[in-house]
């Protein structure tokens, strides 16, 4: 066997500002061409690993290391940042954070620009990569008029540049719609034999990138190493939902059908592995989609125009009923207008005409707080919400500002705090969050306040599947409950297709569908038209020759189990 | 938005369009900083024509600019007005004569006065067009390389770019952040106390000042990742090669300072004064 | 701490410190101004956040933030910069920068009395930019009349001190909260 590419012995790491280790005694080696899924819990330690390997810890984070890592044989702490960034390319969770250039030609120029190469030699490879990463007519296009996908390609390219043999990706998909998710999960594949890469990534979205061909999974639970092993072994073992972890759905349903998975063949790739015998068990699991259970009319959106600048119509005429209590789901791909409708709904943005009726009473005259109080809505990046320094105070300031008692608030507050799993991190600094924490903790500023109607933004975008799936039941209880109307736009096709009962499809501001998640996702030219992707559910249901897969999915559906 | 577009940029095919940023910054540096020193009145008055010359061969339309215009002109009004109010006798005492036209005592306005308010309103306005010229023509991609090239040092120069990359979307960020926390609850309504409100402000700003710290931390990580500050140069991507157009702004420039500095001599100062 | 990453010269975090810094100062004092009830005058945002980044990042950023933010702005404003108000507000971020080191702000404590010291200081700063150097340099750039000059020096320097004694001050509390203290952070 060849000498390992990375090589952790017996590493633990304390960031400053904690009192415990955040890594305890972690040991891996990731070979060189090899690609690599780390997959964990939100908080369990993923990014800290990976800020190991590219040397950010410790030159911007500050920490105690102890134990022994190596890069291509040398010790990782004692090389600069620069050296590092030669061997290994990151590219960062956030592309928009990422992308410093002005357009994406000096983007993907950048680390040329550094080594001072000559303009001719960075224009020249500028163009290659930019040309293989189907940017090439967009190279002066700044960052605010690309797509999301589009950045993320750009933020490969930029770091492609460099030849480097390892990539490193913190999250690659997250907020990727699933079309564009493939689309790079392929270019990374196809990278990766072309140039003999080895690839490292962090990734909550497992199904996705277990069907681009992984060699191995780790997964990591509480800053420990768990599992090591390859993708057949991981699933087999069960690891992965006993981590927290979302199952790629078909192994989900082949354990429903009491399917023995511990010695399936191949049971890592949906196209492969061998159920022909198990087609009745699987058939015998459906169960008739319900539609149609709510008839109450909430919030009526009628004939609504809306364009952010002249030339350019966005909505078209664009009218909807959503029902008392309903769960519905807004889906379509990057860039399509979900985000543009829910503000329009909130008031952050006012249409050009039409109308938006509440209870049958037009909104449009009402200001922003005042819809709040009947309309809570939680934004797609967590950053824009929080103005506190604490986790309690984030979420007990909604309750303050609307003079409720202060042992009322406290209850309230910690209550929610508890459902969404921070209560013991309430007196934390904010600052001190992962992403993941982060997003949950502005839901539960939402939360607390027990809206009439909920609208999420992305609320699964880094989250993991046990703090999805007590959300969700959360969710689930509120919507029993206090039948309140909950409205998701998520990317996220598990969530669509396991929670939520009505999907409207928008793509490019027109309204393309208004259907169940099941039978959406059962028809392909839907499903390719709103950049969507069939789970893998219908993969199988299609290979093993099953009608009406939609009946199938609904077997897993949320709060079924 | 297809181009980061805060100045106003603009595609065109015109020759000052093809001149590098390098050579317009450096005329723009060196006209203004002349008619900054300069109070000769021909001197001035040449370099305005000049200026809208160069503004008419540009081909940029007056709607483009209507609103600095007009920004400036009231800017020069209340300046102007509140010289005549606070100073008027300052033209006297900058001339040394006295040519009174009406007013008497303090309120006295003297020919002097009137012409040296006219070379303050020459001074606010000469420099617009030269200004709406480099803000129009120069793709802002070409700002930094240029000051980089003008001998300012390249991390200098390349704050100067971040700053121009992230303004639009700070710009974003506040509008979502302002419209985030209304609908949490936060009102800046005129009744509340002043000190209330700036509290209700800071509620509002916080989080893009959170946000835009955090974003210094993960931007320097990912320059870092990509080697900024290695080497001591650094290359450009959008550096243009000098051609014979950029030359000839330079020795225009030049040419501009010799006459300049050739007036002050004559004049014996930075005054024109034709009272005496 | 580790020694390396101190290398030579401006370091690439005051690199980005400036450039982002800049970009909120602008946007905060081209669009955003809190009304304070009297006509024409504002509470300016701007001074308040470049009183914080000048307290975290030091003297070289407070300068070149006031520099290139208050440029750009007479620059999208009126045209071009009106050169001694730019050079006033990158010396007021010079000045405020000095301070970086005794407030210690990312060490996560500012007691009462430092804060009282460092509106003192920001006191001193705004009479000096805007009542000495701002109109200086209008008197020998501009030849202005030195009664208008001065005047507009001295309001500018009252609202601006009123300005960075609410916001700069809140700004700096609210940042001294948000940092975790070292090993303070435990389930509890
Ligand atoms: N800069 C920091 N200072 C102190 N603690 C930190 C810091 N960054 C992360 N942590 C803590 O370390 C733990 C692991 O965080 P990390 O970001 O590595 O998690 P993760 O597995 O990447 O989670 P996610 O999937 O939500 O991104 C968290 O509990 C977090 O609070
Ligand atoms: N403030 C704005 N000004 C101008 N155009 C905008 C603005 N915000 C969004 N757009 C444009 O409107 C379209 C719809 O954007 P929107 O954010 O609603 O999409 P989305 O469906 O939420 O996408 P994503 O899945 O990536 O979150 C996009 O083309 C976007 O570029
Ligand atoms: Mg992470
Ligand atoms: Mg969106």
């Amino acid at each position: 066997m060849p000498a390992p590419i990375i090589d952790f012995q017996h590493v633990t790491f304390k960031y400053h500002a904690q009192a415990e280790p955040t890594l305890h005694d972690v040991s891996f080696q990731i070979y060189p061409g090899e690609k690599v899924l780390i997959a964990g819990a939100s908080g369990s330690g993923k990014t800290t690993l990976l800020r190991l390997l590219n040397g950010l810890i410790p030159q911007a984070y500050a920490g105690d290391i102890t134990g022994k890592l190596t890069l291509n044989g040398k010790n990782i702490v004692e090389q600069t940042l620069f050296d590092l960034s030669l061997q290994a390319g990151t590219v960062l969770q956030d592309s928009d954070a990422q992308f410093v250039g002005l357009t994406v030609a000096e983007d993907i120029a950048f680390a040329l620009e550094n080594d001072n190469q000559s303009v001719s030699h960075i224009k020249a490879e500028v163009s290659k990569w930019a040309n293989r990463f189907g940017l090439g007519e967009r190279l002066n296009l700044a960052p605010q008029a690309l797509s999301g996908g589009q950045k993320q390609r750009t933020a490969m390219a930029g770091v492609l540049v460099d030849d480097g043999k390892l990539l490193l990706f913190d999250e690659p998909l997250a907020s990727l719609d699933p079309a564009a998710g493939v689309v790079a999960m392929e270019m990374i594949d196809k990278l990766q034999t072309e140039r003999d890469l080895t690839v490292v990534i962090i990734e909550h979205r497992i199904e996705e990138v277990l069907s681009a061909h992984v060699d191995r999974v780790i997964v990591m639970a509480d800053g420990r190493i768990v599992a090591n092993g390859t993708p057949t072994e991981m699933i087999q073992s069960g690891i992965l939902p006993e981590n927290g972890l979302d199952e790629p759905l078909y192994v989900k349903l082949l354990r429903r059908a009491h399917v023995d998975i511990a010695s399936l063949a191949n049971v890592a790739d949906v196209k492969q592995v061998v159920v022909d015998e198990n087609k009745a068990a699987i058939e015998q699991l459906k169960i008739p989609v319900k539609k149609g259970l709510h008839h109450t009319k909430k919030l009526v959106i009628e004939n609504v125009d809306f364009s952010y600048d002249k030339k350019q119509r966005l909505f078209k005429q664009f009218s909807t009923v959503i029902h008392q209590g309903e769960v519905l789901g807004i889906v379509g791909k990057n860039g399509s207008g979900k985000t543009t409708l829910s503000h329009l709904l909130t008031g952050f943005l006012m249409p050009d005409s039409g109308d938006i009726l509440l209870d049958g009473k037009s909104v449009l005259q009402q200001s922003i707080k005042e819809r709040a109080d009947n309309i809570g809505y939680v934004l797609q990046n967590p950053n824009h919400m929080i103005t506190k320094a604490t986790v309690f105070e984030e979420v007990a300031s909604g309750l303050i500002l609307r003079h409720v008692p202060t042992d009322e608030v406290e209850a309230r507050t910690r209550a929610v705090l508890k459902l969404i799993d921070l209560d013991s991190m309430r007196h934390w600094p904010i600052s001190a969050l992962s992403f993941g924490q982060k997003k949950r903790l502005t839901i539960a500023a939402v939360l607390v306040l027990s809206p009439q109607i909920l609208i999420l933004d992305e609320p699964t975008a880094g989250q993991d599947a046990t703090h999805t799936g007590e959300l969700l039941d959360f969710l689930a209880t509120i919507n029993k409950q206090e039948n309140t109307t909950i409205i998701i736009i998520t990317h996220d096709m598990h969530l669509l297709a396991n929670f939520v009962e009505r999907a409207l499809v928008v793509v490019d501001g027109q309204l393309l569908a208004d259907t169940t998640p099941a039978e959406l996702l059962a028809d392909e030219k839907l499903v390719t038209a709103a950049s969507l992707r069939t789970t893998s559910i219908y993969q199988l249901a299609n290979r093993l020759g099953i009608s009406n897969p939609e009946e199938l999915n609904a077997a897993i559906v949320h709060g079924q189990v | 938005m297809t181009m980061n577009n805060l100045f106003g940029y603009k595609e065109r095919d015109t020759w000052l369009n093809h001149t590098t940023g390098t050579a317009k910054l450096v005329g723009f540096l060196a006209i203004s900083t002349m008619g900054m020193i300069s109070y000769d009145t021909r001197f001035l008055l040449a370099l305005g024509v000049l200026a809208i010359a160069l503004m008419k061969m540009a081909q940029i339309k007056y709607h483009e600019y209507a609103l600095m215009l007009k920004l400036v002109l009231v800017f020069a009004v209340i300046n102007l007005v509140m010289v005549t109010v606070l100073a008027p006798q300052y033209g006297t005492q900058l001339y040394g004569t006295h040519h009174a036209l009406f007013g008497s005592g303090y309120w006295t306005i003297t020919q002097e006065q009137v012409f040296y308010e006219f070379n303050l309103l020459l001074k606010y306005l000469f420099s617009l067009p030269l200004a709406i010229i480099l803000l129009f023509t120069t793709n802002p991609s070409e700002f930094a390389a240029g000051l980089n090239k003008i001998g300012v040092p390249y991390k200098i120069a390349y704050s100067f770019a971040i700053t121009l990359r992230y303004i639009p979307d700070v710009q974003s960020d506040y509008h979502t952040i302002s419209l985030a926390q209304q609908a949490r609850g936060y009102e800046i309504s005129k009744k509340a106390s002043l000190l209330a409100r700036s509290k209700g402000a800071v509620q509002i700003i916080l989080p893009l000042v959170f946000t835009s710290l955090d974003r210094i931390e993960t931007i320097s990580q990912a320059m870092e990742l990509r080697r900024f500050g290695r080497e001591k140069k650094r290359s450009w991507y959008q550096e243009q090669a000098f051609s014979k157009r950029d030359i000839l702004v330079f020795v225009g420039s030049i040419g501009v300072i010799v006459i300049g500095v050739g007036l002050l001599i004559v004049n014996g100062g930075r005054l024109y004064n034709p009272f005496q | 701490m580790n020694t390396k990453k101190k290398s030579q010269g401006f370091s690439v975090r005051s690199v980005v410190a400036t450039g982002i810094g800049a970009a909120v100062f602008f946007v905060l004092m081209k669009f955003i101004a809190i009304p304070t009830g009297i006509p024409n005058t504002t509470i300016n945002l701007a001074e308040g956040w470049l009183a914080l980044i000048a307290g975290l990042f030091g003297p070289v950023v407070g300068l070149l933030v006031g520099f290139i933010g208050h440029t750009l702005n007479d620059a999208v404003t009126y045209g071009s910069p009106w050169w001694s108000w730019v050079i006033a507000d990158g010396i007021f971020g010079l000045l405020l920068g000095l301070g970086k080191k005794y407030l210690a702000l990312e060490y996560g404590n500012l007691s009462t009395k430092k804060l009282i010291q460092f509106n003192i200081w920001q006191a001193i700063s705004n009479v000096i930019v805007w009542f000495i150097i701002a109109p200086i340099g209008d008197i020998l750039i501009y030849k202005e009349a030195a009664q208008k000059v001065f005047l507009q020096g001295a309001v500018t320097a009252v609202v601006n001190t009123v300005s960075v004694a609410i916001i700069g001050s809140l700004l700096l509390v609210a940042y001294v909260k948000s940092r975790p203290k070292k090993n303070s952070l435990r389930n509890e």
